[in-house]
């Protein structure tokens, strides 16, 4: 028997210098962060940084190479990196995305991308902002199951049909994308917002949730849906896709078939 | 040896990590939930009466303007023979209210959205109100107390040349 041939590296020839990550598409991208240091300055101003990126990369990757190599001052929440934990929503060229889930080829590269923190809540330091309004709202419509009958031994069954009444409503992250692009939200910080109204829904069309009309009273509330002025601000944010528009026009229509 | 003071790492807790503990600036916090249906009634009028609105205005665009001899009939004497007849007394009188009143509200939620301090939301509302009201209170009168020939202090008709001369 001959000896064992070796396995090449690829089963397919190719030619010398191509391989690795050579074949993607380098770009250069200048990337303008807003920065605030309160311990330095009140005043936000703009960074640029020139950077050489990928055609796979996302502007997560293009402010983890400004952190990581060029500037490690530059702060932001980031966990996960891949659109579950919403930690990193953004204002990208004026419009809120999640970094992660924005890629750099898609963004006009010709000019600088503008990268700010998310509109209406409070900055502490560059892109992180105060979330703690944000989660006040989100937990005074009691977003948990609220069940009046004897605890069951086993499972709370649902039919598919009564699931897919709120479905839509449960992919929401919790990044706030939703409610700091709201306008409304802007210029009055009292009001609920859609985040904290998309997730009210999520529980107030749950077959299996009893504590539906408590939290259209808490909605019935002057800041609660009827501040939604439906510019869809909310909907275009979501980076879930979720209707939030729509699931707001749903809980207004319970409160008023509730109360006619 | 001093101390490390270490601040509360996280705003909206105190220092033993509970959250909501009013650090969240007032700016943010509700202050105490509002009674009544009043905004609910607001949003529902606003959709009703704009309903009710696109078939006033537009039949009263077309009676004016389209039928018959169209704009050219307009004059004091087309608007005293309108104000004659009962049906359209009502109509402009409901022209009147649901317009100032839906008017009303949408600047009133204008107001509420862009009015950044509490004393100039609180002063221009006055104004709105006020404004609204001597609109609403002035035009019922009109319609209601018009008289195409009004008689001086001496019983005389007035002149203008509608009106016969008694």
């Amino acid at each position: 028997m001959s000896a064992e041939i070796a396995e090449p590296a690829s089963k397919i020839e190719l030619p010398a210098g191509v391989g690795g990550g050579g074949e993607i598409p380098t770009f250069d991208v200048t990337l303008r962060v807003r920065r605030y240091n309160p311990e330095i300055s009140e005043e936000a101003t703009w960074d640029d940084y020139k950077l050489t990126m990928y055609g796979t990369d996302r502007v997560l990757d293009a402010l983890h190479k400004v952190k990581w190599e060029i500037d490690g001052s530059v702060s932001f929440r980031r966990s996960c990196a891949h659109g579950v934990c919403g930690s990193d929503a953004m204002r990208i060229n004026g419009r809120n995305r999640l970094a992660c889930k924005t890629l750099l080829k898609d963004l006009d590269t010709s000019k600088p991308i503008t990268v700010e923190p998310i509109k209406g809540l409070p900055v502490e330091k560059d892109l992180i902002v105060d979330m703690e309004p944000f989660f006040q709202s989100f937990r005074e419509v009691m977003p948990f199951l609220i069940n009046k009958g004897h605890e069951p031994t086993k499972e709370r069954l649902q039919s598919a049909e009564d699931r897919e009444r709120f479905d839509d409503t449960t992919k929401c992250i919790l990044c706030a994308a939703c409610t700091s692009s709201c306008p409304v939200f802007w210029t009055d910080g009292q009001y609920f917002g859609p985040a904290a109204i998309v997730n009210a829904h999520r529980f107030i069309f749950d077959s299996r949730d009893d504590a539906g009309d408590m939290r259209l009273e808490i909605l019935n509330d002057k800041e609660g849906v009827w501040r939604c002025r439906t510019t869809f601000n909310c909907s275009e944010a979501c980076p879930r896709g979720i209707q939030v528009t729509q699931a707001i026009a749903e809980v207004k229509q319970a409160i008023l078939s509730r109360k006619i | 040896m001093t101390a490390t003071q270490i601040q509360s790492p996280r705003s909206g807790k105190d220092g033993n990590g509970r959250p909501g503990a009013g650090l969240i600036a007032p700016k943010y916090r509700r202050s105490g939930a509002s009674k009544g249906n009043f905004e609910m009634a607001a949003w529902l009028f606003m959709r009703l009466s704009g309903v009710v609105l696109v078939v006033l205005i537009f039949g009263h665009l077309f009676v004016n303007l389209l039928v018959g001899e169209g704009i050219h009939a307009i004059d004091f004497g087309f608007v005293a023979g309108k104000w004659a007849d009962p049906f359209w007394q009502f109509w402009d009188l409901a022209m009147l209210w649901l317009a100032m009143l839906h008017g009303t509200n949408g600047v009133r939620t204008i107001i509420n959205d862009y009015a950044e301090k509490d004393s100039t939301r609180f002063w221009l509302k006055i104004v709105l109100y006020a404004a609204t009201a001597v609109i609403i209170i002035l035009g019922t009168l009109v319609i209601f107390t018009f008289n195409p020939c009004p008689l001086d202090v001496n019983g005389i008709p007035l002149p203008g040349g509608f009106c016969p001369a008694a």
